[in-house]
């Protein structure tokens, strides 16, 4: 099978309705320890005394200063545009572990990025139920549309394509994400007008969720810095209602409570 | 198959978590309140810790993140005796494929999650609790930390709670992006600022957990059902669900059904009558299979359609009911696809910790790549079953025993699918845009 064990130059595309030959994408076959780690050569930072601070006032919320360091690591890409350098020493320093430390970290988990990434992150759901449902089309049409494949950024640095792993609303299947806000049952049309959208920078809300911030803005917020949007959009999808609409047109509701308050002892002593 | 809503005394859905999730804002504090909202808090603080313990214990309620222990029995094994602090963490990282009930909670009525927090930790006696949520999720984490500042400010948490002397701290946590970090143990591990990989039980998190110290965790819908049975009582949850699997839940219906959704129901109720519901499945379709609760159940067929959906019921076919995620399937879907899509998660997430999952799925998937293309080998399938053996006990947590599942369950109900993967590609058995959802789009949209 060396045709398998081989990924192709440039063949981000999953395999969609037959009639290509790339079912590659992923780096499926390829080693996570090939992809590339943390670029050394960079050594220009936007990390100031006023971001210390900000880091260090996040290891203040913990009882050990050590769980800070996920939030810490997102505040550094809010500034930095990815994870740097720089970025791991300020942690390093302030909480008082070795670089190899806050790098072993850095390197664990998906959503900090070693490369820089767009203004706009868009991902789409390629897990089994998304991908069957229409995700590998979405997918595979947003490669073409921007001509990037997985994990790249268009020229212009607006828009970084990945596809992602499950992200919890398989009931809106395909779902895709910008910057992490949900853009539900999505099509491959509406996803090219969404990206060409936030390309042409027009302001972009989403499906549940609020405006769409940049994906540095996005990163403070999830480093524990509100941006006070959380009143902006739905309370929830439509999906979501779907069983307590059945439930209002059937006249259906959970017991009442009061056919179970049997001794009355409780609620005597609640009236006082 | 009778009319559901006549089949018993019992209302067909029962929605109490997701009671106000078609409320305007129903997220601000004050809505919450305008419906009973923190009056079962108030209750919960006139009573001794040990007794909100005992009521939890008494309702039955068990945990609803996927492994189903009693949850009031979780908080008991909490030595109070120990002199370290106690902690309470919300296991919020729903991650596993198909879930989906636990994001539009916290988005809709976070409220209903910090008041169970609140209750939830000074039932065990601590003093600092964290919801740890994933980070992908942008929205829920903004309401989770409006939430958590309204409390504070209404003096629902913080020091003092309500003028009784009980303080507490939450932490809103955002993580990273490692469906691992759903495991508890490697959810500690993630708290505390490492990569998340799991540790080594025993010591359970209730003796040496966060910071080596006494840990309770939670998933989020286990703790949000803590404030209506403390509303309500335990008789009233328990008058709820089956035998051994009391009260109400979310079931989460997505994939080939005419109207995809969610739905709380008291535990029991059959995939056959849920689908009644959400209008079956879409037109001029048939389901071919199903998942119980999420990737990591065996899937199931439209055999056990009439299976009751509560833990003893879905264990009896060999499967689980994990988070409820009833993920559904038309005859236009590859098992092959569909189980290689699964794998290559599982490799993905796998954390490498151990070696049977981090080898053993990153194996798993080139095989089942090669059945795909209709390239497999003979004995592909044999191979599969014994890499599946040899992960399946052998790793060091549910992670590889969950990759295991669907391609055993999947080979045990569909082999002659994998057998065609040999010759055929499964895109040429199964045409994959006859699966989508936008099949019918024009075709000058899709082209």
């Amino acid at each position: 099978m060396p045709e398998l064990l081989e990924p192709r130059p440039g063949a981000a595309g999953r395999h969609v309705g037959g009639n290509t030959e790339e079912p590659m994408g992923h780096g499926e076959m390829k080693s996570y320890f090939d992809e590339p780690s943390l670029d050394y050569a960079v050594t220009d930072t936007l990390i100031d005394d006023g971001v210390r601070e900000e880091l260090a006032s996040i290891a203040a919320r913990y009882p050990q200063p050590r769980s800070a360091l996920l939030p810490m690591l997102h505040l550094v890409q809010s500034v930095e545009g990815r994870v740097t350098p720089a970025g791991i020493e300020a942690c390093a320093e302030i909480l008082g572990l070795t670089t190899a430390d806050v790098s072993g970290v850095a390197t664990f988990y998906t959503m900090y990025k070693r490369r820089p990434v767009g203004k706009y992150h868009v991902g789409v759901c390629t897990t089994s139920l998304c991908a069957v449902m229409g995700g590998d089309e979405v997918y595979a049409r947003l490669q073409d549309h921007l001509g990037i494949g997985n994990d790249e950024t268009t020229e212009d640095g607006a828009v970084t394509l990945e596809h992602l792993e499950c992200n919890a609303a398989c009931d809106m299947a395909p779902v895709m994400m910008v910057n992490w806000e949900f853009f539900d049952q999505t099509t491959p049309r509406r996803a090219c007008e969404i990206v060409d959208a936030l390309r042409a920078g027009e302001e972009v809300t989403a499906t549940r969720g609020a405006r769409v911030v940049t994906w540095q803005q996005a990163e403070r917020v999830l480093a524990g810095f509100p941006d006070g949007r959380a009143d902006e959009g739905v309370t929830s999808g439509p999906t979501s209602q779907l069983g307590l609409r059945v439930a209002a047109e059937r006249g259906w509701s959970a017991p009442d409570p009061n056919d179970f308050r049997t001794t009355g002892d409780d609620s005597a002593e609640e009236a006082k | 198959m009778t009319d559901p809503s006549t089949s018993s005394g019992q209302a067909v859905l029962t929605p109490v978590l997701t009671a106000n999730w078609g409320d305007e804002r129903a997220w601000k504090i004050g809505n919450y309140e305008r419906r009973g909202g923190y009056s079962a808090l108030r209750t919960a603080l006139q009573m001794e810790p040990s007794e909100v313990v005992s009521v939890v214990k008494d309702s039955g309620l068990r945990g609803r993140g996927g492994a189903g222990f009693p949850t009031g029995m979780k908080w008991s094994f909490i030595p109070q005796d120990n002199p370290k602090p106690k902690y309470l963490v919300v296991n919020a990282d729903e991650s596993e494929p198909g879930t989906c009930k636990d994001i539009p909670l916290m988005m809709a009525s976070p409220h209903t999650l910090v008041e169970g927090v609140i209750i939830s930790a000074y039932a065990i006696r601590a003093n600092t609790a964290f919801i740890y949520v994933r980070g992908e999720v942008l929205h829920v984490v903004r309401r989770l930390q409006q939430a958590v500042r309204e409390a504070y400010s209404a003096g629902y948490c913080g020091p003092n709670v309500l003028g009784t002397g009980y303080d507490l701290e939450i932490i809103v946590h955002a993580g990273a992006g490692a469906y691992i970090c759903g495991e508890e143990t490697a959810l500690l591990d993630s708290l505390e600022g490492r990569r998340g990989q799991p540790r080594l039980r025993p010591p359970f998190p209730a003796v040496a957990g966060l910071y080596a110290s006494p840990t309770v965790i939670n998933n989020v819908e286990s703790i949000a059902s803590v404030p209506s049975i403390i509303r309500n009582g335990a008789a009233w949850f328990s008058s709820m669900g089956t035998e051994k699997s009391k009260g109400m839940t979310i079931y989460s219906l997505s994939g080939h059904v005419t109207n995809p959704g969610q739905f709380e129901a008291p535990l029991g109720i059959t995939l056959r009558e849920l689908l009644g519901l959400a209008g079956g499945i879409r037109e001029g379709h048939e389901l071919k299979f199903w998942t119980p609760g999420g990737s990591s159940t065996p899937i199931l067929m439209p055999e056990h359609l009439d299976v009751p959906l509560d833990y003893e019921g879905v264990a009896a076919q060999k499967s689980m009911l994990g988070t409820k995620a009833l993920q559904c399937f038309d005859e236009t879907t590859s098992v092959v696809r569909v189980v290689l899509r699964w794998t290559e998660f599982y490799k993905h997430e796998s954390c490498g910790k151990c070696t049977p999952c981090r080898e053993g799925t990153w194996w798993l998937v080139q095989i089942l790549h090669r059945l795909e293309a209709g390239q497999g080998q003979e004995g592909d399938i044999d191979k599969l079953l014994d890499l599946c053996e040899n992960i399946l006990g052998r790793s060091f947590c549910a992670l590889g025993d969950g990759a295991t599942s669907p391609i055993s369950s999947a080979i045990k109900y569909f082999r002659d699918e994998f057998e065609q993967g040999m010759h055929t590609p499964a895109w040429e058995l199964f045409p994959y845009e006859r699966s989508t959802v936008f099949v019918r789009e024009p075709a000058g949209a899709q082209a």
